[in-house]
């Protein structure tokens, strides 16, 4: 089911070929299967959405995405190539960034220095210059510097720039760790449910701001997420996942009416 | 009234802008937090910026006299837009950008704006939204296209795009901008602001280059402003007194204004900038005043005895220094010491450390609030002034300052008092009129040009100095004879910390009652300290302790009051504190907060009737909406007290 071909989404954005598709994937906990033989893809410029009852595998899913898992069976092909195992600093390198769960952030740091942490991988001066603070390693933290104030101004997050994150309220925090993320220059997003917990205001506001990373930077964008009003609303295409198993796959109108779905998330009587 | 009056050579906006790029050119003019840093331009850049602008505006097509409506928070590039749109002989129009589509669509329609500079997306979606009913409206520029990629391009323009056009075509257009230059003189209009317009539909009022130059000129020689001072743009743009601080004076004296990084940082980047001149309502002093004395609540012993010891001896020492006056040589070391240890750190994190001229305006500021900021040093004034007048009537003088009063006139203001106690004042800064609103100008301006403000007030004998008392509307006679002024019973009320809402009877009667509610936090924090167990407001009201408390709050107010010569019969003679909470949903308050008099006397006719008779106590049951619109009742049974009142002081004849 690979597409080459690019369109145009009804809003006006173009949505190329895939940047990552998953082929027959199966990843198992010793004998817990997490995720059975499951295949999608991801195309370039789209925001894709995992949705699925708690348990399904999702956050599972967006682990074998950024070759943090490696499935036992199946390929992983990004940009058409097959990926093996990699350590943590070779999937940094790859142009994929996350957000998690259950917020990970440097609590006793500030936004600013969290959101600079997203930039290691830009950075190339070594640890001596670094320490004299001289040459390279002061021209490169100017200009990385300059990128987190970007993000900083895009976010709208300047009140709390010297704020240590910890005494942040929750909403923020996850607004701080999307700018971390963003700070990677990264080609493909992964956002772990990023409206989990949040009021509507702040839905709302976040909502606004992944659509406005799609736009703006034309970032590929994958979630996973919890509250289906915000997924249909945001994501071009669905994919539907229950015990580990994709149940659906498509755009928001059409995942909506698929009766598989809907037994998964309403309840189906069992005779 | 065309009187043809082409003024001094520095006749309009452009051509002080002109001048200072000349003679200032490398002095700062603008700068603005972004991105973490402070930009900054230079008057020389500034005029680049505003000539590019300007010649973009002639680009699109605007005449002399089209309306340019600009809307988006205190950024340079809305100054600018303001500039460049006097500089094209068009007439800039600044909007509160918080108003919802349909207040900025009565504006724009109003003034039939034919542009409009929009700061961003949320705003440029607003006049989308009523874009249909505006006949007159040709385009609108915005300066942040962040989320805009899909919008139709037809009538939206880039401020950058806007300015590089301009930049393109300068030789081809130079000689119309200076031909619309030199077209202005002081007759002019220079800019059209909307009055908030509590009562009835918003009002455009019209200020002539005669108006905002000669005030920004006068006002700024009144207080020695100077190509050296600076100020913090941060209220409203829409607002008459921005204006007038940031470009009629700016420009007037040179000095450098500076924006905030956002509307929320404002209090961080006040103290970088650390202003010289610096402008704020009451309620912002006093939010700081709150947030100070709630962290020394918290800070160490030892911090808090520091605190404690050289703040009683500024309270002291600070205002008779700034006024000029001796003090002992141990009491002037201590206050030395205490500017090294308390005062200046405190002045700092305040962000007032350089502040040489402060103003506040608008509402009755407790005395304790002046005094507290006068005593770190800072020059505190106060000024009475609004719209129609270009801001400035009165202001106090250096040395002359006082909580109770708003000064002697500004410069080149005449002041007159009605017979019904009414100010009326004429100033070169008196507004030429209600944008096509004749019945209003003429209700409001006379033909000799005195102005009505619609406010109550007399002149000391003494000091020469105004009293603002009242709306004219509220204030009232007892039937003695004597004056009733219940907003000013009211703020004095108000200013214990105990009284959060106060209404005053008495037009009519032989003497003053008041409905008092007490302020729950205060009050719940004073109970707690003293072990009075209560669940609910109307319990915590009831408690006998309270109305002993409020009773003697009361009677200090009367005290005070049987000291004023003109207003000594206000006196409250009887009091109840009433079983709910003044509520805006119930129709009792405005949104903005102020009580709404004629409701509430209706509402509680019943225990006014009461608080006119000889009765202690008065069951009484109140309808109230609760904040999911669902109705309710609460009775109680209400304590009603008298208060001790003083002697009158003679009124002198």
């Amino acid at each position: 089911m690979t597409q080459t071909e690019t369109y145009q989404t009804p809003d006006g954005r173009t949505i190329g070929g895939a940047v990552m598709e998953m082929k027959n994937i199966t990843l198992r906990f010793g004998g817990v299967v997490a995720i059975k033989d499951i295949s999608f893809d991801i195309r370039e410029g789209e925001i894709r959405a995992i949705i699925g009852p708690n348990g399904a595998g999702k956050s599972s899913m967006l682990n074998v995405i950024n070759g943090f898992y490696h499935p036992q069976e199946g390929d992983v092909l990004f940009h058409g190539k097959k990926r093996g195992p990699m350590k943590p600093h070779q999937i940094a390198k790859q142009g994929i960034a996350r957000t998690f769960q259950n917020i990970a952030l440097f609590k006793g740091m500030s936004t600013l220095d969290n959101i600079m942490t997203g930039r290691l991988t830009h950075m190339k001066s070594g640890l001596a210059s670094q320490m004299m603070w001289w040459g390279k390693a002061q021209r490169e933290e100017v200009e990385n510097r300059e990128v987190v104030e970007k993000i900083i101004d895009f976010l709208e997050i300047q009140t709390i720039r010297k704020t240590p994150v910890g005494r942040l309220p929750y909403g923020l925090q996850k607004r701080v760790e999307l700018g971390r993320a963003l700070a990677a220059e990264p080609k493909l997003l992964l956002l772990d449910e990023p409206m989990a917990g949040m009021n509507v205001e702040e839905k709302e506001d976040m909502s606004r701001f992944i659509l406005d990373v799609n736009d703006e930077f034309g970032t590929t964008i994958a979630l996973i997420e919890h509250d289906m009003g915000v997924v249909m609303d945001i994501a071009d295409r669905v994919v539907v996942m229950d015990y580990g198993k994709k149940i659906g796959d498509g755009t928001p109108s059409e995942v909506r009416q698929d009766q598989a779905v809907i037994d998964a998330y309403l309840g189906v009587a069992h005779d | 009234m065309t009187k043809k009056n082409a003024g001094p050579e520095l006749n309009t906006v452009p051509k002080l802008l002109a001048r200072n790029a000349a003679k200032y050119g490398d002095a700062a003019a603008y700068r603005e937090k972004e991105y973490g840093i402070w930009q900054t331009w230079t008057w020389s850049q500034a005029a680049d910026e505003i000539n590019a602008l300007a010649l973009g505006f002639l680009d699109l097509g605007v005449k002399q006299g089209d309306h340019i409506a600009i809307v988006g928070r205190n950024r340079p590039y809305f100054y600018w837009s303001m500039v460049a749109a006097q500089s094209v002989g068009a007439v800039p129009v600044p909007l509160y950008k918080d108003a919802v589509a349909e207040e900025m669509a009565y504006v724009l329609d109003h003034c039939t704006a034919r542009f409009v500079v929009a700061e961003d997306q949320e705003q440029v979606d607003k006049i989308i939204d009523v874009q249909d009913d505006l006949k007159a409206l040709d385009g609108v520029i915005y300066l942040d296209p962040r989320g805009m990629r899909k919008y139709d391009r037809g009538a939206l323009f880039e401020f950058s795009d806007i300015q590089q056009t301009g930049r393109d075509k300068r030789a081809e257009l130079s000689p119309e901008l200076n031909a619309r230059l030199d077209a202005q003189d002081y007759n002019t209009t220079c800019v059209m602001l909307y009055t908030s317009g509590t009562t009835g539909r918003p009002k455009g009022v019209v200020l002539s280059n005669e108006n905002i130059i000669e005030t920004g000129r006068a006002t700024a020689e009144f207080d020695n402003l100077s190509v050296n001072d600076s100020v913090l743009a941060y209220l409203p743009m829409a607002w008459v007194g921005d204006f007038i601080f940031s470009i009629s004076q700016a420009y007037n004296a040179a000095f450098c204004v500076a924006c905030p990084e956002s509307g929320e940082t404002m209090q961080h980047d006040l103290r970088e900038v650390g202003p010289t001149y610096f402008f704020a309502p009451p309620a912002y002093f006093e939010g700081m005043l709150t947030s100070v004395q709630i962290r020394m609540e918290d800070a160490s012993p030892l911090k808090r005895k520091l605190y404690k010891t050289f703040m009683a001896n500024a309270a002291d020492v600070g205002p008779k220094l700034m006024d000029g006056k001796s003090v002992g040589l141990g009491a002037h070391l201590k206050y030395q010491l205490g500017k090294l240890l308390v005062t200046g750190p405190l002045k700092n994190t305040l962000g007032l450390s350089r502040v040489r001229v402060g103003y506040t305006a608008g509402e009755a500021i407790g005395p304790e609030l002046f005094d507290f900021y006068r005593s770190l040093g800072i020059n505190l004034k106060q000024l009475y002034g609004q719209t129609e007048a270009s801001v400035f009537i009165t202001q106090q003088r250096d040395g002359e300052v006082r909580a109770d009063t708003v000064g002697t006139p500004s410069p080149g203001v005449e002041l007159r008092i009605d017979e019904s106690g009414e100010v009326f004042y004429r100033s070169p800064g008196s507004f030429v009129e209600y944008y096509e609103n004749p019945e209003s100008t003429a209700d409001t301006k006379d033909p000799e040009g005195w102005v009505a403000t619609g406010d109550a007030g007399f002149i000391e004998t003494a000091s020469g100095q105004l009293r603002i008392i009242d709306r004219i509307k509220d204030v009232g006679k007892l039937n003695d004879g004597t004056m009733f002024a219940p907003k000013f019973v009211e703020n004095k009320l108000k200013f214990y910390s105990n009284i959060l809402e106060a209404v005053v009877f008495g037009n009519g009667k032989d003497n003053c009652v008041a409905f008092i509610n007490i302020d729950l936090l205060a009050v719940g924090n004073w109970a707690e300290r003293n072990n009075i167990a209560y669940s609910s407001y109307q319990e915590l009201a009831g408690h006998p302790r309270v109305y002993e408390m409020i009773q003697e709050n009361i009677a200090n107010v009367n005290a005070s009051i049987a000291e004023d010569e003109f207003l000594s019969g206000c006196q409250i003679t009887r009091f109840l504190i009433l079983h709910k909470q003044l509520d805006a949903d119930d129709g009792e308050m405005t949104r903005t907060l102020k009580v709404r008099r004629k409701i509430i006397a209706e509402k509680f006719d019943d225990l006014i009737g009461a608080l006119y008779s000889d009765a202690t106590n008065i069951k009484t049951t109140t309808e109230v909406t609760y904040e999911d619109g669902r109705k309710g009742s609460i009775s109680a049974d209400l304590e009603i007290r008298d208060v001790k009142t003083f002697p009158r002081k003679q009124v002198a004849a």
